[in-house]
């Protein structure tokens, strides 16, 4: 990575790491420059993604039989509670703030976070407790094998006995996960509510911003029941209590309702962003305005709300009455209706527009593609009856597969293509980008879209064997899974050759509208410096000649000189 | 959607749109009716309440999801930017009335949805399996007076005891076309009550003694499956149920009460024995299989089944 168009003014700026700012080994530091921690962020996760893609593929590799034969069913059981817990804690959580560290400050012409030094902690935290999971594996009893919802009583079973088990392990780390979370959003949600630029109203903000803000403020909500809840798992399994323990007088339904609290709002905590992501997207790679931008702003709100009030849709089935299915289903449904303004807004953005098929813009079609399909499924699992036939079957798995991997992955490949150039200083290489797409569409849905006829017909999720007459489905579920692994070839050949050798990326390679393409790409350490811009309109202009900043001339012509 | 695209109202471009919209309903309609294609077999009287509202929701999904690709295959094939055209478009910004009307018409449709939805759930609740309340039937669990069967399940198997007529088996039998009462209980951790031929589905809870309701429509041989994940060998957790006419269901009762106690289905208690004696190989430690539970009649669950 070369920084040749750094301002020298930025050299004298005191900073962290002696020496040069550039220098490599700034990324193996306690770094407090967002930008770096961004990388930091995004380069761990997408190793702990290759982790958690092994074992899924290892899955894979069990279910394309009926019987349990490649491995035991005790690893089984571990492999598939290790890979949910990876992909969400290391991959999912940790990627989408690696893309927050590099866009807020940039986006909205903030020189770094608000609390760099609690941000470069929250970051790691990740690295700790992904040892301790991955430790786990070493334990005697093995890793924590009850699913990543972890419910009690199963989750308190320890077999060996040992105070440090797998189980306690998982708990430990999940806690330090939600303490990183926590400290992460404090620091999201301070700096888009005080480090705007001048002139950065809330409605010239972003849409990007508007859905970290969102997401952000439901972890602030939502994590401090997970974390308690887990606190008193963990009390319940080395300390003897029986906040769940039946035959202690504790219930183990309450452990549900203190998870999903959390584990249903997270899920928004991850689409959310991607939401925005494809709100900035399609406008610059359609060459449009967005359409109806205060009511996607607006929508991301009210989806903040919905999502604190729905959490027992996944719990139907758990002795909860019948009132409460039916309240729960309402409130489930109405989720639709925002999400609904944006999907439509995406394609009122599409509509007329000049679009270009480079790889951003072909992850965020296919990732809308797959989102719209796991909305119309999610309609179903709202509905009481059609749920309880489904839940807890491959239905579900292939629902929210679709929206995990075929929109909010799919949506962070878009990301990372989009903004490769403005962060490393290089173009990445458009061919494997393309071939990266192929593989990743056609392998999610070979993957995932084999799930909903088994689950109709009846295949529990979480299963190490089953009924011959699921065979057909799973087998090509299966080969979805292994093009899946091959896709991440082309991916990480791409970003590894690309910053070592990819061409030099101009300032704003998409003609893109917003602060951070008024940065050099790379951008110097403390972006604009003492030399903020003064927003003036909306964030996208498109087409309109409105120019985004005062003297934006001034801005573009000393970028060109750069 | 195609027909709220804002297009200047050329007749031709409406008429295209109506076709459109029009053969669209057809297929919507069409894999509707698939839908039921993709159930098992309706054996009780919740299974066709259950598939029609799937049938009904499977349409509604068709027509948003066709449609919504539609309008994105269209601006695929046309609004294609020239090689080298880096120009933007025609800035338009949005429509207030297409933002209500896209706003208005889903919350109508969730909204219809649910009402219907609300409707089926009770009828279900008046036939069938969900009288159960939440929290109030602490009580130990000797004993199921109200229910004609008592279910019992283990880490791994099912039990179930009928009672009136002094029997226990581990497959279970139900006489068609009456509500017969069951007593949901756990020895161990939360199972799940799963008859996917049934469409019903109740999570076991340990602590708790759960009443649940089934009427049975169809004879046959149907798998009862453990749907919430319960340890090691919750895969092989899964039995057989027998839905008989009621005098063969009598007829079974009156046989099986003469039938010696001996163990009975445990595919988990079978494999734990081969790991034990080295014909298996077994991987991190385990919660040991609860013994098999003593019974008039094991069954089987190695027959075919129908769903």
């Amino acid at each position: 990575m070369t920084l040749t168009s750094l301002d020298p003014g930025i050299l004298k700026a005191s900073h962290p790491v002696p020496g040069a700012p550039n220098n490599w080994k700034r990324f193996f530091s306690f770094n407090t420059d967002a930008k770096v921690i961004g990388i930091q962020y995004i380069v761990t996760s997408l190793f702990f993604l290759l982790v958690g893609g092994l074992l899924a593929m290892i899955m894979r590799g069990e279910l394309i039989t009926p019987e349990a034969d490649l491995v035991d069913r005790t690893v089984y059981n571990a492999l598939y509670t290790m890979h949910g817990t990876i992909m969400l804690f290391l991959f999912m959580f940790p990627v989408l703030n690696g893309l927050n560290n590099l866009l807020i400050p940039c986006m909205i012409g903030a020189p770094d976070m608000a609390f760099p030094r609690l941000n470069a902690a929250a970051f790691w935290l990740v690295p700790v407790f992904g040892v301790i999971l991955m430790a786990s594996f070493l334990v005697p009893g093995g890793p924590a094998a009850s699913g990543w919802w972890s419910y009690p009583p199963v989750s308190l079973q320890n077999p060996l006995g040992h105070l440090i088990n797998g189980e306690a392990l998982w708990i430990t780390a999940v806690a330090l996960s939600g303490v990183s979370s926590i400290m992460g959003a404090v620091n999201f949600v301070t700096t888009i509510l005080r480090m705007r630029a001048p002139g950065m109203t809330f409605f010239r903000m972003p849409i990007f911003c508007w859905t970290a803000l969102s997401a952000q403020t439901i972890q602030l909500i939502g994590l401090p029941a997970l974390t308690g809840g887990a606190v008193m798992l963990l009390f319940d399994l080395v300390a003897g209590t029986s906040f769940y323990r039946p035959e202690g007088g504790g219930d183990p339904v309450l452990y549900q309702h203190f998870f999903w609290f959390y584990s249903h709002p997270a899920v928004y905590v991850i689409i959310l962003p991607v939401f925005g992501i494809f709100s900035e997207l399609f406008p610059v790679h359609a060459r449009k305005p967005l359409f109806g931008y205060v009511f996607v702003a607006i929508a991301s709100l009210v989806i903040v709300g919905l999502s604190l009030v729905v959490w027992v849709h996944h719990m139907f089935p758990s002795g909860v009455p019948q009132w409460m299915r039916d309240l729960f289903m309402v409130s489930t449904m109405l989720i639709a209706v925002p999400t609904g303004i944006k999907v439509f807004a995406w394609l009122g953005t599409l509509w007329g527009g000049k679009i270009q098929l480079n790889t951003p813009m072909l992850f965020s079609l296919g990732g809308l593609f797959n989102f719209v399909f796991a909305g119309v499924t999610g309609i179903m699992l709202a509905t009481v009856p059609v749920d309880i036939h489904v839940n807890n079957t491959y239905f579900v798995v292939g629902h929210f597969h679709y929206v995990i991997y075929g929109a909010a992955t799919m949506g962070v490949y878009a990301a990372i293509y989009h903004w490769f150039p403005k962060f490393t200083g290089h173009m990445y290489f458009e061919g494997l980008g393309k071939l990266h797409f192929l593989l990743t569409f056609v392998g999610t849905n070979l993957n995932f879209f084999p799930m909903h006829p088994l689950g109709l017909m009846g295949m529990p999720r979480r299963v190490s064997s089953y009924d011959p007459e699921f065979a057909f489905w799973n087998v090509i579920a299966s080969l979805g899974g292994f093009l899946l692994g091959v896709s991440i070839i082309p991916f990480l050949l791409n970003l590894v050759s690309s910053w070592v050798w990819g061409p030099k990326a101009p300032a704003n390679p998409w003609k893109a509208i917003g602060l951070e393409w008024l940065l050099p790409s790379p951008p110097p350490a403390e972006n604009f410096e003492d030399n903020v811009p003064t927003v003036i309109s909306g964030p996208y202009g498109y087409g309109t000649g409105k120019p985004l900043v005062e003297h934006q001339e001034a801005y573009e012509r000393a970028l060109q000189e750069a | 959607m195609t027909s709220s695209a804002p297009a200047r109202f050329n007749p031709a471009a409406v008429a295209a749109v109506s076709a459109w919209v029009g053969l669209l309903v057809l297929l919507s309609h069409w894999l509707g009716q698939q839908a039921y294609r993709w159930l098992p077999v309706q054996a009780s009287s919740a299974a066709p309440l259950v598939d029609d509202l799937f049938s009904l929701e499977t349409a509604i999904a068709c027509f948003v999801f066709v449609g919504v690709v539609s309008v994105m295959a269209y601006v695929l094939l046309f609004n294609r930017a020239e090689k080298y055209d880096m120009d933007d478009a025609a800035p338009v910004e949005g429509n207030t009335l297409l933002e209500i009307i896209w706003t208005v018409i889903p919350l109508v449709l969730v909204m219809a949805i649910a009402w219907t939805t609300i409707g089926v759930n009770r009828e279900i609740g008046a036939i069938g399996p969900m009288d159960h309340s939440h929290g109030n039937t602490n009580e130990a669990m000797a004993g199921a007076p109200t229910a004609e069967i008592q279910v019992i399940a283990r880490q791994w198997s099912w039990e179930f005891r009928y009672p009136d007529a002094a029997v226990s088996s581990t497959e279970l039998h139900l006489p068609a076309g009456r509500r017969v009462g069951l007593q949901l209980e756990s020895a161990d951790v939360i199972h799940g009550f799963y008859v996917p031929a049934f469409r019903l589905k109740q999570q076991v809870i340990p602590g708790r003694s759960i009443a649940f309701f089934i009427t049975p429509t169809r004879e046959g041989r149907y798998r009862l499956r453990d749907s919430e994940y319960s340890g090691t060998w919750f895969a092989a957790n899964q039995v057989d149920v027998v839905v008989q006419s009621e005098n063969a269901y009598q007829d079974w009762l009156t046989r099986a009460a003469t039938q010696p106690l001996r163990p009975g289905i445990s595919d988990a208690s079978r494999e734990y024995a081969q790991q034990q004696s080295r014909l298996r190989s077994s991987g991190y430690p385990t919660v040991r299989p609860a013994p098999p539970p003593m019974v008039n009649v094991p069954g089987s669950n190695t027959l075919p089944h129908a769903g």
